[in-house]
């Protein structure tokens, strides 16, 4: 039965795979300080920005890709990448001005601009390839003081802001992926919530790679001032390409005193076909600041695609009484191969973590569980609850758990629980005598598995996160 | 109803069943006994296409179509259902959450809108009395944590919810206590109608005191060796099974 179905699952090809034929304007391939330079200058910047990236550069050529992941890389080479990809007729003003193709894309992906997401209450800050190409419901936060614009248009309207915070979570030398982001970063998206405004509706971007050889740099920037609160949503899905794409995006999240943060990723970039040919290399640094008193600050990631995920969504504990927790649930399957989890690095006095991680294996892939939590000498009564949990679909997958602690204040109360479980032949067949078919009974019992994540989710994200999952593993079982 | 002619069934290429027939018409309830390693289990996992097991000669029609050529999910659409002797656990996957999907499942089957979610808690309460079955255990995971007593309460739910043509109960009674056994069999003496057929599998005559079958079947290395009333199970009680080894291996 197992091989049948493993066999099965193999032959389903991603949900997602088109193109869409548009006028792309490409720099040409290869890594360069003129490279560098070229990308500024096209995006208009600032000397102070162009500094950065070229400090950034600079630094970048000392260091090596790091290889302590529970990952088999293969070799990239930097110089056959294109680093800068923009639609070629650019920021149009209106709807009209977009291209029809673009919007043709979207609504493949179910992601109408306007209806829905008027519907629904999202303001979309749509990222295709590396330009914004569109705002939506930008005047109404902006009554209320909230800026939410692409990353260029915070660098052009708002570099006070940016030249405070940017960086100022991740160092421009805090790894090899994040350092090649600063000196190459295409846009992203940046949100300021100002004291005391709590943002009325999810703030909510997607991400779509959509050009061949093309990396996507993105870089995000969030700043909550006090007393605020803001929930961001990020979702992605890439169109079926044969060559590797390298994505290394930056997210920064600053959580001023009081203020609440949440972030949610569903992410599904492709991941490969059924043998392992290409698939998106995510190797992504996010971080958040916990800066102020009682600032609270929430990861929750649904991380369904992409050939190799290389993710560890962070929390810098600071402030006194901040808290963080970290939500994920990792799918893999084929060849993909995931390292993923958290730091929690506890400084401030009676800080809080919480961690729960459920990974789900299938096929011949890969799913780590990486985690660190330490806690400073300073950090009186920390207290960390982590739980991992792992489930396996078939028997020729893999899951591994590395939890890290470092403790080095004896008030801290540390705990770690992990389990691991398998979807058993007699489960799909007590389903199947039910009347449920294999597919929906996979869905019921990862889903079953995967709640505690998915309930973190916002409910229009929960229900599109429930639906990868079972897209992802349809007739996986073992 | 049930109609089973000759059937072979091997598990890892041991032949199991060889040679089995039996019919069942609605409104009947069959018991069947026989001593350990019959291939009554077997019979119940051949019927509802555990694939584990490989069918290599016979013939099954159900209602007039060919139950062997069905999927497991159809079969039990078309209105086949096992209660397992041994029902396993989901963690996760909450009681509500898997018969609402089920019956859902059995509607579109028959082209029936899915139900609504008021009219699927009403039936769930309803059913839930027939078995005296605790409101608690609804809304737990499958059979996570369940009693063994519970276990078998929650086949017989399972069973009332989905309203089969023809219940296989395998050895419902193993490791049920006196008032356990009481309850169950009542639940299923309720469900009982002229259109639809039980098949009763089980090792002891005590079952067969709450729930009266039609007639009483013996299974022996694979085949039906003797057929016959309720009094049959009564003679299987008193003298064991030894005389019908006897009467089958010395012909």
């Amino acid at each position: 039965m197992s091989a049948d179905i493993l066999q099965e699952v193999t032959q389903n090809d991603y949900k997602y795979g088109f193109t869409t034929d548009i006028e792309t304007d490409i720099i040409p391939i290869g890594l360069s300080e003129d490279v560098v330079r070229l990308i500024s200058k096209k995006k208009n910047e600032p000397q102070w920005m162009l500094d950065f990236r070229l400090k950034a550069y600079r630094h970048w050529l000392t260091m090596k890709m790091p290889e302590w992941a529970h990952l088999n890389i293969p070799e990239i080479d930097y110089q056959s990448i294109a680093y800068y990809a923009a639609p070629r007729k650019n920021a149009p003003k209106s709807l009209d001005e977009v291209d029809p193709e673009l919007i043709k894309t979207f609504e493949k992906l179910g992601i109408p601009l306007e209806e829905r997401m008027a519907l629904s209450g999202i303001a979309v800050d749509a990222v295709m390839d590396s330009v914004s190409v569109k705002t939506t419901f930008k005047e109404s936060l902006g009554k209320l003081g909230i800026i939410f614009c692409s990353f260029s248009e915070a660098v052009e309207n708002h570099p006070d802001l940016v030249q405070k915070y940017m960086s100022s979570v991740v160092p421009y030398t805090d790894n090899f992926f994040a350092t090649l982001n600063c000196a190459v970063f295409s846009d992203g998206s940046f949100v300021y919530i100002p004291k005391g405004v709590r943002c009325p509706m999810e703030l909510s971007t997607y991400f779509r790679i959509n050009a061949i050889n093309t990396g996507q740099f993105e870089r995000t920037l969030i700043i909550a001032d006090d007393d605020s609160y803001v929930s961001y949503l990020e979702g992605c899905t890439a169109p079926m390409r044969d060559e590797n794409q390298l994505h290394a995006a930056i997210v920064e999240i600053v959580a001023m005193k009081n203020a609440e943060v949440k972030y949610s990723t569903v992410q599904n970039w492709y991941p490969g076909d059924k043998n392992g040919n290409g698939g998106v290399y995510n190797f992504v640094t996010k971080r958040g600041i916990c800066k102020g008193e009682n600032s609270k600050l929430s990861w929750t990631q649904v991380e369904t695609g992409s050939a190799i995920t290389w993710k560890y969504p962070s929390c810098i504990l600071l402030g006194d009484n901040s808290s963080a927790e970290f939500y994920s649930v990792a799918v893999t399957n084929h060849h993909q191969q995931a390292d993923t989890g958290t730091k929690m690095l506890h400084i401030g006095k009676n800080t809080s973590s919480h961690i729960l991680s459920k990974g789900i294996s299938a096929g011949v892939s890969q799913n780590s569980y990486r985690g660190l939590v330490k806690i400073n000498p300073a950090a009186e009564n920390a207290r960390n609850f982590s739980q991992c949990d792992s489930l396996l679909l078939g028997d020729k997958c893999g899951a591994h758990t590395f939890p890290y602690m470092e403790v080095n204040n004896d008030t801290a109360i540390v705990e770690h629980e992990a389990t691991t479980s398998k979807i058993n032949e007699d489960q799909i067949f007590y389903c199947n005598q039910r009347g449920i078919s294999t597919e929906d009974a996979v869905g019921l019992i990862v889903n079953g598995y995967a709640k505690d994540v998915i309930n973190k989710l916002p409910m229009e994200f929960a229900v599109e996160a429930q639906k990868l999952l079972q897209i992802t593993l349809e007739g996986s079982v073992g | 109803m049930l109609e089973i002619k000759n059937l072979h069934a091997n598990i890892n290429g041991k032949e199991i069943l060889k040679g089995l027939s039996l019919s069942v018409n609605a409104g009947e309830v069959h018991a069947i006994m026989g001593p350990n390693g019959a291939g009554k289990s077997t019979l119940s996992s051949v019927l509802t296409g555990n694939p584990a097991f490989t069918v290599t000669e016979g013939d099954v029609t159900f209602n007039g179509k060919n139950l062997l050529e069905l999927a497991p999910e159809d079969r039990s659409r078309e209105g086949i259902f096992l209660s397992f002797q041994y029902p396993v656990e989901i963690p996760g996957v909450s009681m509500v959450n898997f018969m609402r999907t089920a019956v859902n499942e059995h509607r579109k089957y028959k082209n029936l809108e899915p139900m609504s979610a008021s009219d699927f808690l009403r039936m769930q309460r309803e059913k839930k009395e027939l078995v005296e079955m605790d409101n608690k255990l609804a809304n737990r995971s499958v059979n996570e944590g369940f009693s063994g007593g519970e276990k078998k309460r929650n086949e017989i739910f399972q069973m009332a919810m989905l309203d089969p043509k023809l219940s296989i109960l395998d050895e419902t009674d193993s490791g049920l206590d006196i008032d356990a056994l009481r309850i169950v069999a009542n639940g299923v003496n309720k469900l009982k109608r002229p259109d639809n057929a039980s098949i009763v599998i089980t090792h002891y005559q005590r079952l067969l005191d709450y729930i009266v079958p039609d007639f009483v079947h013996v299974l022996y290395d694979g085949r039906i060796v003797k057929s016959g009333g309720k009094e049959l199970a009564l003679e299987l009680e008193e003298r064991g099974y030894d005389w019908i080894k006897q009467e089958v291996d010395g012909k």
